[in-house]
């Protein structure tokens, strides 16, 4: 059984899906997503165990053998991006039953949940698969589920948010299949590892440096880098809350590693840092990312968007870890995928409290909530201190690694704009907490607490944001472990 | 022990929301609390005294970088006054709060009790990330305090309150923390420096500059706005956090990071501290000629307050043991000269529902032991004997010679002069001015509002303590004068 465990990570929820989109009863299919999503926790975590003590895991579908066969490929990398994506899963799948429930249409409810496996399915594919076509596959798969899952938001919009998520999405899987055939083109294969071992003889070659250019336009359109972000904002704020709260947490971070797996381990750091100079490519922009969005965040009213923008400003940060090309940077970004899936999920989650009850997450609708859901908004101040970066939360970790990572590289303007960023971070959040706990309450006076069915999954992310934010030793050593496999190139 | 120090106050904080209901169950608990952790922290005392340094490692949050407790001299000396001081304030606040009718009386109790355990947590910071992180707690567990009038003026106040405080320890503090660490991979506090023998050239200036203003709690211009906007809370918070706990944190900070993380010989040689020597001077002239300029009696003695502050900024930067020994004394003597004058200022406003300077005129013959009690305050803040302040001015004196800057000590004379001035035009006029016209009722002693007389002697009793120990630490000032030694290594 264990020896297949790296196959029932993507075969236990793309089977799910169909089950859920079958059995055509809400109540059933939310038991399966929630199970499923258990699954692939208890899957990605012994698979991260079983990688910490004993290395590299590789598994042949269908035994043909790699590099013809198509190999599923498990480092410390992926196995790291595994149990992120199947934690916010875990954590969401409950959650989602509850809220979806007042938020979508009720004979869609099935649909949704067998979407939402689809796109947990494609996401821990592409994390887990070793070969760069099954990478685009599962692209697609989780892509066109995620279009989906937003178009089903309440308001009209949510539908002109997807499709215009749908055409950026596209171009960019276009970007990345066009890589794709041409690092074929040069080398005759698809497997990662073979990849990593014959790309360097052909270095030279100007078809290999238009891939990486395709491969790195490709990726940053998904994961809404600066100035690639425009299609975030709209499919964040019009998505229903819990699809937000996924999204959001998942599939940028898995759009991270996939640049860092194509950029690092297939061309390798030598070939990125040394010939490409992506480091002085990245850095303004992550430096311009952190900047501007802080600053229109701060400009938001309606508080989904105004922490959309937030994460591309968050993803900002992790872009600037990569472009310190060093191991502390990316042991920053490794982190801060897992510190900032804990911060969204929680912010989301609780964004998604406020709209079961009251319907809106407008500033001023959320005027006095402090005093009716105090639960909820301290679930919001919480998550909103990690964001800023305080002591004892999450994202303090992570910060702390980005400016070491600046200073080792004798960067400090970086560090100061970091800091500086923060200080916006904070300005953004004390709009909405000011709002919830200084202005007097108006309207509906009947406003009660949202139910412990979605209390319950948020504040085990808002825990999760403080224990991991007191203790991080551990976290702080796997994401080290994988910084130097991605830095030396050891892996697949 | 150590531990007790920071569970005390957090358990009184959980007593007190548990006694909520009957008002004085609720204040016998903050006294207990307050008596038992002053009780603590005479124990650590005298371990301390006795050569020990008594540790703790609470949590390890980033590998290498534990949240750990170690009582040293210098904190022993913060935690001694903050906890000695509680118990008179709490004492203190009875009279004040009931006396004033202030609303959510719990809530006030309450994060005054989480302020202290956060002081706590800084005066026994065993490195520079734990420092920071009580620091940080302290601002937002004070913010409730200040905003606690709940009016327009008060969340004004209070953003400007956070703003100041964590744009500065986010922005500079921080930065200087993280810095710290990638030149020396230790934050630890260490007899003698961490930096000394690591660091060289221009970048020590830099970072002992972002260290001053980044510990924007010490109120060095020009990031001392914060101070008068906090002067919105209700008297007790001005008189224990903004005039003790939560402003000494931040010279207390300066002087910690000076001695234990550059090494006052490295500084000194290094030469880095001169010009931040001189930001602090101009600090010290600058917030007295503020204070004249100001009417409201504790808007005067807030910008004292910034201008005193920079007392033991200027000591440290000094980087001589003279100048160490001084500071130190410094925080103490300043906390008890003005603690006295905030609870004056705070039964004038109880008792005879004045705030402004300019109102005071004969209220001294009133209310004789309030001003008496302002007059002893006022020459423990100028620096004259029989009080305490004399001790500190003399061995900033002695250090300013010593660090050859001769111009220092003039810096000094004046200021004393102008705290002269500014202060003593309190007590003038309390004792020999007119009376306003239509003043003539007996507002002072008939308490003609309706408080039971019983309740502001609580208040009284409070002004008398700390206004006769300005007078005993005149007389017997060796106790934090050995520890401040022990610091230095004489």
């Amino acid at each position: 059984m264990s020896a297949h465990l790296p196959i029932l990570q993507v075969v236990v929820p793309l089977l799910a899906a169909p089950l859920c989109a079958f059995l055509r009863n809400a109540r059933a299919a939310a038991v399966i997503a929630v199970l499923a999503s258990w699954a692939t926790l208890a899957v990605a975590l012994s698979l991260l165990g079983d990688v910490m003590s004993a290395g590299v895991i590789s598994y042949e579908i269908g035994d043909w053998a790699p590099p013809l066969g198509i190999e599923y490929r498990v480092d410390i990398v992926n196995a790291w991006v595994l149990v992120i994506v199947s934690t916010i899963a875990s954590v969401v799948a409950p959650y989602m039953i509850t809220s979806v429930e007042d938020e979508v249409e009720r004979r869609r409810i099935p649909l949704f949940h067998a979407a939402y496996l689809l796109c947990l399915a494609g996401l821990l594919g592409i994390t887990i698969t070793g070969d760069v076509f099954n990478v685009f596959v599962f692209l697609e798969i989780s892509s066109l589920s995620a279009y989906a899952l937003i178009a089903m938001g309440t308001r009209r919009r949510a539908l002109t948010a997807a499709f215009r998520y749908l055409v950026m999405g596209t171009v960019g899987a276009t970007f990345i299949v066009i890589g794709i055939g041409l690092l074929y083109v040069m080398t005759g294969s698809l497997n990662m590892a073979d990849l990593a071992v014959l790309l360097p003889e052909v270095w030279d070659s100007r078809t290999v440096k238009v891939a990486y250019g395709f491969l790195g336009v490709g990726c940053c359109l998904k994961l809404a880098l600066f100035p690639l972000h425009l299609w975030l904002p709209n499919a964040y704020a019009f998505a229903p809350s819990a699809v937000t709260a996924f999204l959001a947490s998942t599939a940028t971070k898995v759009a991270v590693y996939m640049l860092l797996r194509f950029f690092l381990t297939i061309f390798g750091a030598p070939f990125s840092f040394g010939v490409m100079g992506l480091d002085r490519v990245l850095l303004p922009l992550a430096l311009a990312a952190v900047v501007t969005m802080s600053l229109v965040a701060i400009f938001q009213v309606d508080v989904k968007r105004l922490l959309a923008y937030s994460s591309v400003a968050q993803i900002g940060y992790m872009v600037l870890g990569l472009s310190f090309a060093s191991v502390t940077g990316l042991t920053a970004t490794l982190l801060h995928l897992f510190n900032h899936a804990l911060m969204k999920g929680a912010l989301f989650m609780a964004m998604g409290c406020v709209v079961y009850r009251i319907g809106s997450v407008h500033i001023d609708a959320m005027a006095g909530l402090g005093k009716r859901m105090p639960w909820t908004m301290a679930a919001f101040v919480v998550g909103g201190l990690s964001l800023v970066g305080v002591p004892l939360t999450v994202g303090f970790v992570s910060k702390w690694f980005l400016i070491l990572g600046a200073l080792e590289r004798g960067w400090w303007p970086v560090a100061v704009v970091v800091l500086l960023a923060s200080v916006l971070a904070l300005v953004y959040v004390w709009r909405v907490v000011e709002a919830a706990y200084f202005r007097p309450a108006g309207g509906d006076e009947g406003t009660r607490e949202a139910p412990w069915r979605l209390l319950v999954p948020t504040w085990v992310l808002v825990g999760a944001n403080l224990y991991f934010g007191i203790g991080a030793a551990r976290t702080a050593r796997v994401a080290e472990r994988a910084a130097e496999v991605l830095m030396t190139g050891v892996g697949p | 022990m150590l531990g007790l120090s920071l569970a005390v106050p957090v358990a009184g904080a959980a007593l007190i929301v548990l006694l909520r209901r009957s008002p004085n169950a609720r204040e016998a608990a903050s006294l207990v609390t307050a008596g038992a952790l002053f009780a603590i922290v005479l124990r650590v005392h005298a371990a301390v005294s006795g050569g020990g340094r008594p540790s703790l490692v609470l949590a390890e949050p980033i590998p290498g970088i534990p949240i750990a407790l170690e009582a040293e001299p210098l904190g022993v000396l913060f935690a001694l006054i903050a906890s000695f001081l509680w118990i008179v304030t709490t004492m203190y606040s009875i009279g004040y709060m009931r006396g004033h009718r202030e609303k959510h009386q719990t809530r006030f109790y309450l994060f005054f009790a989480f302020a202290i355990a956060s002081a706590m947590g800084v005066a026994f910071a065993g490195n520079l990330f734990t420092l920071f992180v009580f620091y940080e707690v302290l601002s937002l567990t004070t913010f409730p305090l200040v905003t606690h009038a709940g009016t327009e003026k008060a969340k004004r106040a209070g953003r400007v309150y956070l703003g100041v405080l964590l744009t500065t320890s986010i922005a500079l503090q921080l930065l200087a923390i993280v810095w710290t660490y990638a030149i020396t991979g230790t934050l630890d506090f260490q007899d003698g420096g961490i930096l000394s023998g690591r660091a060289a050239g221009a970048v020590v200036p830099v970072l002992l500059g972002l260290y001053v203003f980044g510990i924007g709690k010490a109120a060095v211009m020009p990031f001392h706005r914060w101070l008068p906007a906090a002067m919105v809370a209700p008297t007790p918070v001005s008189a224990l956090l903004h005039a003790v706990a939560v402003v000494k944190a931040g010279v207390f900070a300066v002087l910690k990071v000076t001695v234990y993380v550059f090494g006052i010989d490295f500084l000194a040689g290094a030469g880095a501290s001169v010009w931040l020597m001189w930001v602090a001077a101009a600090t010290i002239i600058l917030g007295s000629l503020v204070a004249f300029t100001k009417d409201n009696l504790k808007a005067r003695l807030a910008y004292s307050t910034v201008s005193q502050l920079s007392y033991v900024v200027l000591g440290a930067m000094l980087a001589n043991s003279w100048g160490v020994i001084g500071g130190g004394m410094h925080i103490a003597m300043h906390a008890f000269g003005k603690i006295t004058l905030f609870f004056c200022a705070g039964a004038i406003m109880v008792a005879a529902h004045r705030s402004e300077v300019s109102q005071l005129g004969g209220l001294g013959r009133r209310m004789p032991v309030t001003f008496a009690a302002f007059f002893i305050g006022t020459l423990s803040i100028v620096g004259l004997p029989p009080t305490g302040g004399a001790w500190s001015k003399w061995f900033l004196g002695v250090g300013s010679l010593e660090a050859g800057q001769v111009g220092l000590v003039a810096v000094l004379m004046l200021s004393s002069l102008l705290s002269l001035a500014y202060l003593m035009e309190i007590p003038l006029k309390g004792f020999f001015g007119k009376a306003e016209a239509g003043d003539r009722g007996d507002h002072g002693h008939d308490h003609a509002h309706g408080h039971p007389p019983g309740i502001l002697r609580w208040s009284m009793a409070a002004i008398v303590t700390t206004a006769v120990g300005c007078v005993v630490l005149f007389i017997h000032p060796e106790p934090f004068h050995r520890l401040m030694t022990m610091v230095t290594g004489q």
